[in-house]
């Protein structure tokens, strides 16, 4: 295998040889001693593995852990039983996620002179005629094919096919952070230095002053893409003007929100991008050593980030002396064990720390004190993979795209009551409903949509009449929502209201770290609420417990209040936020639960009602037969009937009419 | 700098809470997890304020105040907000006020009588739990637990033992011991510094007070009482009077009306340690033994040592600690010399201390009999007391009895932290020239810093010392001696910060200001002894003279000294 470190055989550039001009080297060429014939092999080497110009086909591979989890490795292990059947030399590389989780696994084929295909939702019995049709007989499988990325010099081997960038589920997306993902080899430096990778840092570390770099960021106007969207060049700001012998730069990639995955995806498929707005953060203000926070349950994430690093350390891009700027800095994974108050910045410095992880009131603000009581830094993932388009690109290039007070773009992960599920980078200030409808395809089944959660267990539920709503921080807010990392769960009509604010809330209630009282013991009581709301009267024994479902309902809104009020820390200030939401936009739905005893949805099981038809019922007795409560009563061949009280709404009774004579209310 | 606090201008000093300035203004801000003198964890959100630009309401216990900024401590928002977080505490407690052992003395029946809670508005579930009561010394109550976290910091900050911490997530939070065992069974030294800070009754000490109530109404036993140095400075404070008050004549005469048969002295004892323990070091110093010399009053720091540097246990004085040498004479010299067997009699120490309850129970302090047969604290005295209807302010000072009840100022001493090095110096002194001090009082060691340190040359030979209080002070000084750096020749060590006035048995909420005044009570008594100088305790010397032959002698080893076990 050729790679950037064999054609620099003679300049080559290490940790203790370390070049500034490498990074230039690679992308324009002719600096310093680089022989003509360097140049050449250089070049050479950058169309081969851009795909540009190559002599074997190459077959990429989407394994991220979206692909995974849709069975990529058994059909990348096809694919490799197939090629030694066919004995054709073919280069197989597994790559990231590309977004479209509901297409995976998504199986591409580049071959020479061929625009690239990209085949969708692959399982491994079509691999043999996939393989057979595409490498051997040089034709397209249509109804496998999801669209063709564009072809490199205009000339289009495979005649006329839909351009990947045209599909709706892409076209209205602007990829800047996700622009890698699912294309490159995310294990190989060498792709990413080709497109342009580590630039940034290349421009900063050579060009720029710490702070120039700041400025740069303030004037990007880049905000933080973990939930409270501070400006990070502020926040930078606030650290680089730290007097202290050691400063420290943190990752949050505890990504814990349910429905939120971009991080993971941008980590597993391009986390080089993550590494090197990493080293930008830490130039800028003053650190020589990071931590990147990652979540245990991201095996694959962290073990392609501890490649990562061994491979940015080899190319004198991490580790002392980065391109030979004099500037050092380290960088350790620390594993999280899985609380999802650990992705609160103090907690999760506690947890790097070794204590146990909950969070502390500010100020002091990390920028401060931090770890180990020393300035810190903490961005979340999303966020510093903005930061080398910054960089590179200029601060106004960066600026141009967004809204007003929101800039760039936002990675939000799509999933529920969705068509099209999966990861989408939107610039700032399109509409949620472009987001849900246009890209996201609407719900499926022909079901009428609902609501979107957005932002989380800390974000709210927004109905349509709000969704027209450009996205940004402050537009978020007003309507009740925020941003939060950008989770966004689409729920339609047979969704219930309040059984969403109670899942979010029982959600909550485990994972809150018991420290605030507001918190550990408020959620607790809004969670009983809600759960007495949705529970049956039979379980309420006296009046007394009636009464308390009716007060639950008064006191809900002052309790929110209360723990949106006086909550230590984010997750608490923000836990009531689902059932504000949902009470704000879906009252009436409450209301039917409370008053009518009634789930409008028709999904609060104990709220149900089950009842016969009696004009179809025939009397065929499966019905009372099936029943284990023994609940159903009726002479053969006459119309039956239920006993309520008996009956526990297992749905036997329903599932088994041939008749379709019962119904539930 | 100038803030407003409820539209009232007042100056503050940068890097002040807002609470302390409120506090100074006379604006009274209600708190629970907050504890004078530790790092705000801001974990109650009982005391938040409304800050002018702040969305959420502001925990005034860990806000800096800034220019101009501008707080209301009292508006309808903070009272809600305040009142909602009693009540939800109040929802998830047992309302068992009246049995509580904290009924009346309780921070959170305090603050649900100031906002006026008058129902449990958000009734539910109850977090509960099992009551730890196997130790001798704590009783652990998770389900009064309101998890403010100030025995987890007092544990982890003040004592570098770190017994209990905070435990799963949710309503499921918890402060517990590891794996959710009982305190008796890891390394808690029992300090019992929790229970003083704990705000409701969640953490109590393992009550005596019926044991000792049956031995006094059993008509077989011959009950004898003793009093430590530090009881007398604080029990005045459970029955409303100032912090630092003398007490002494007034809990003998307290004892004698419950029926106890003889009131002595454990500054008798104290004498009594003075003069081994001032014989043992000058032994060690002349004869090479182990240096530094570690001091072994405070049952406590040995467990602690125990536990976590065993290695070093030699270095710990042999003598035991007054009250089990007192309550080891008592059932020799004493009961002698009464005719008394030593089996009819029942010793029963007054102490500021729950780790005596548990010292009383080591099998190497109950090899023929028990020293000590029961422990009762400053506070379980009180109620006794109390329960006896004796109006304690009106009681008129009594004497002690004797042949124990005969003390110097060294031993009144014992009670403040640096007290038992100051008065074994003065009888060193003594020991090494044949004469006093010219001034007994030995200041370096006064005060109420946690690490003390002088240096005294007494007829040439020159000692390096050092008093330490609160065990995390001492584990820096154990780690040098341990790597052999050998900064001091005799080290006095209290569990507790600042010593027995500040005990885990003494009055609940200790803050420092009744600390400090607890202090200077028992220096004031010291000055206004006539004896200043345990070896002028003619009891004492009568007891060498008649029956114990020469200090550091076979019998003296016998009665009076013991030995440690390893823990680790």
């Amino acid at each position: 295998m050729n790679s950037y470190a064999k054609i620099f055989a003679n300049c080559w550039h290490t940790n203790e040889k370390p070049c500034a001009h490498f990074v230039d080297c690679i992308n324009d060429g002719q600096k310093c001693h680089q022989s003509a014939e360097t140049r050449k092999h250089l070049d050479a080497y950058k169309h081969e593995i851009l795909l540009e110009d190559h002599k074997k086909p190459v077959i990429l591979v989407g394994m991220g852990t979206c692909g995974l989890a849709n069975g990529a490795n058994h059909v990348h292990a096809a694919i490799l039983a197939e090629l030694e059947k066919l004995h054709l030399q073919v280069q197989v590389i597994p790559t990231g996620c590309v977004g479209y989780c509901s297409m995976e696994v998504i199986v591409d084929i580049k071959l020479p002179g061929h625009p690239r295909l990209c085949y969708c939702r692959v399982k491994p019995e079509d691999v043999p005629l996939l393989l057979q049709k595409t490498l051997v007989e040089k034709s397209v499988v249509a109804e496998k094919l999801l669209g063709i990325y564009p072809a490199v010099d205009g000339n289009n081997g495979w005649g006329e096919l839909p351009l990947l960038s045209q599909v709706p589920f892409f076209a209205k997306q602007k990829k800047q952070v996700l622009v890698n993902c699912g294309v490159i080899d995310p294990e190989s430096i060498d792709q990413y230095l080709a497109r342009g990778g580590y630039k940034g840092l290349s421009k900063a570390i050579n060009k720029m002053t710490p702070s120039e770099v700041v400025k740069e960021m303030i004037a990007s106007g880049l905000r933080g893409r973990g939930g409270g969207g501070f400006p990070t060049g502020k926040k930078w700001e606030f650290a680089l003007n730290q007097q202290a012998e050691q400063k420290y730069i943190v990752c949050n990639a505890d990504e814990g929100d349910p429905g939120a995955f971009m991080d993971r995806a941008v980590m597993e498929s391009d986390p080089h991008r993550v590494i090197e707005g990493m080293v930008i953060g830490a130039y800028a203000i003053g650190a020589s050593e990071g931590y990147i926070y990652c979540r245990a349950e991201y095996p694959l994430a962290i073990r392609r980030l501890e490649k990562t690093i061994a491979d940015a350390k080899a190319y004198g891009l991490l580790g002392k002396n980065i391109l030979g700027s004099g500037f050092s800095f380290n960088l350790k994974i620390k594993k999280g064990a899985g609380a999802f108050v650990c992705g609160e910045e103090t907690a999760l410095l506690h947890s790097i720390e070794g204590k146990r992880g909950m969070p502390r009131p500010r100020p002091p603000f990390p920028a401060v004190s931090g770890l180990f009581g020393k300035p810190t830094v903490i961005n979340n993932v999303e966020t510093f993979a903005n930061v080398p388009n910054v960089l590179r690109d200029g601060a106004a290039s960066y600026a141009a795209i967004g809204t007003a007070g929101s800039k760039g773009t936002k990675i939000f992960a799509l999933s529920g009551k969705i068509s099209n599920t999966g990861l989408v980078e939107v610039p700032m200030g399109v509409s949620l409903r472009e987001v849900v409808f246009d890209i996201g395809g609407g719900c499926p089944n022909n079901k009428k949509f609902k609501a979107v959660q957005i932002g989380g267990p800390s974000g709210g539920a927004l109905p349509e009449q709000v969704i027209d709503t450009p996205i940004d921080y402050e537009n978020l807010k007003t309507v009740g929502a925020m941003m939060g990392s950008g989770g966004l769960v689409v729920m339609d009509e047979t969704t219930c209201m309040v059984d969403v604010a109670k899942y979010f809330m029982t959600f909550i209630q485990s994972e809150s770290c018991g420290k605030c009282i507001p918190c550990r013991e408020g959620t607790k009581r809004l969670l009983e609420i809600l759960e007495r709301l949705t529970a049956s009267y039979r379980s309420e024994k006296t009046p007394d417990e009636a009464l308390l479902r009716f007060q639950g309902m008064v006191y809900m809104e002052r309790l929110s209040e209360v723990i949106q009020n006086t909550s230590l820390c984010g997750l608490g200030q923000t836990a009531a936020n689902p059932v504000m939401s949902t009470l704000r936009y879906f009252r009436d739905e409450y209301e039917a639960h409370l008053y009518d005893r009634k789930c409008p949805a028709g999904l609060c099981r104990e709220l149900l009602t089950y009842h016969i038809d009696t004009e179809k019922c025939t009397g065929c007795t499966v019905c009372a037969r099936k029943c284990p409560q023994n609940a159903i009563l009726g002479e053969k061949q006459k119309a039956h009937y239920i006993i309520d009280e008996k009956c526990i709404r297992c749905d036997q009774c329903r599932a088994n009419c041939k008749f379709d004579a019962i119904f539930v209310e | 700098m100038k803030v407003t606090i409820n539209n009232k201008e007042c100056w503050a000093n940068p890097g002040e809470t807002i609470l302390t300035v409120a506090e100074r203004e006379g604006i009274q801000i209600p708190t629970l997890c907050y504890l004078k003198g530790f790092s705000p964890t801001g974990s109650c959100r009982v005391c938040v304020v409304e800050v002018e630009g702040q969305r959420n309401l502001i925990p005034s216990c860990a806000f800096p105040v800034a220019e101009g900024m501008v707080v209301q401590t009292n508006s309808p928002r903070v009272r809600r907000a305040r009142k909602t977080i009693v009540e939800l505490l109040i929802a998830n407690h047992p309302q068992d006020c009246l049995t509580c052992v904290r009924n009346g003395n309780c921070e959170l029946q305090d603050l649900a009588a100031q906002y006026g809670v008058r129902d449990v508005r958000y009734a539910g579930e109850i977090r509960g739990g099992k009551i730890d009561v196997a130790s001798p010394s704590i009783e652990r109550d998770p389900e009064k637990c309101i998890l403010c976290g100030r025995c987890v910091r007092v544990c982890h900050e003040t004592q570098n033992v770190g017994a209990i911490d905070f435990v799963r997530r949710g309503f499921k939070t918890a402060v517990a011991p590891a794996m959710d065992g009982s305190l008796n069974a890891i390394a808690c030294v029992f300090c019992g510094q929790c229970i003083t800070v704990c705000p409701v009754g969640a953490l109590r000490e393992k009550s005596n007070e019926k044991i000792a109530w049956e031995a006094i109404n059993n008509s077989r036993k011959h009950v004898v009482a003793q009093i430590a140095p530090a009881v007398r400075v604080a029990l005045g404070e459970e029955f409303g009077m100032e912090p630092g008050s003398v007490v002494t004549g007034k809990i003998v005469a307290a004892l004698r009306r419950l029926g106890v048969d003889r009131v002595f002295d454990t500054n008798f004892g104290a004498d009594l340690t003075i003069i081994e323990e001032a014989s043992e070091l000058l032994n060690r110093v002349k004869n090479g033994g182990k240096l530094p010399l570690l001091t072994s009053c405070s049952p406590g720091w040995v467990k602690y040592i125990e536990h976590f540097y065993p290695d070093l246990l030699p270095h710990v004085s042999s003598c035991k600690s007054p009250h089990e040498m007192e309550g080891a004479l008592i059932k020799s010299y004493y009961a002698e010399k009464t005719g008394i067997a030593a089996e009819d009699i029942y010793v029963l120490s007054i102490m500021p201390c729950i780790a005596k309850k548990f010292e009383a129970q080591r099998p190497e302090l109950k090899e023929k009999y028990a020293d000590v047969d029961a422990v009762l604290t400053t506070r379980e005295l009180a109620r006794m007391i109390k329960n006896a209807g004796i109006d304690f302010t009106k009681l008129n000072d009594e004497h002690f009895d004797d042949p124990m009840g005969e003390s110097t100022g060294a031993a009144a001493i014992f009670g403040a932290a640096g007290g038992v090095m100051e008065a074994a110096l003065r009888t060193a002194h003594f020991f090494l020239t044949g004469k006093d001090m010219d001034n007994v009082e030995f200041t370096p060691v006064r005060g109420l810093q946690g690490v003390k340190e002088g240096e005294v040359t007494i007829a040439g030979i020159t000692i390096k010392i050092a008093a330490v209080s609160g065990l995390k002070n001492i584990g820096t000084i154990l780690d040098k001696i341990r790597s052999g750096e050998n900064l001091y020749q005799f080290i006095e060590v209290m569990a507790c910060p600042n010593g027995c006035i500040n005990g885990g048995g003494q009055p609940i909420n200790s803050d420092p200001d009744k600390v400090r005044k607890r202090m200077e009570a028992i220096y004031a008594i010291d000055r206004g002894l006539p004896k200043r100088a345990s070896h002028h305790n003619e009891s004492v010397m009568r007891l060498y003279k008649e029956y114990l032959g020469d200090p550091n002698g076979h019998r003296a080893h016998e009665l009076l000294h013991t030995h440690y076990v390893e823990r680790s």
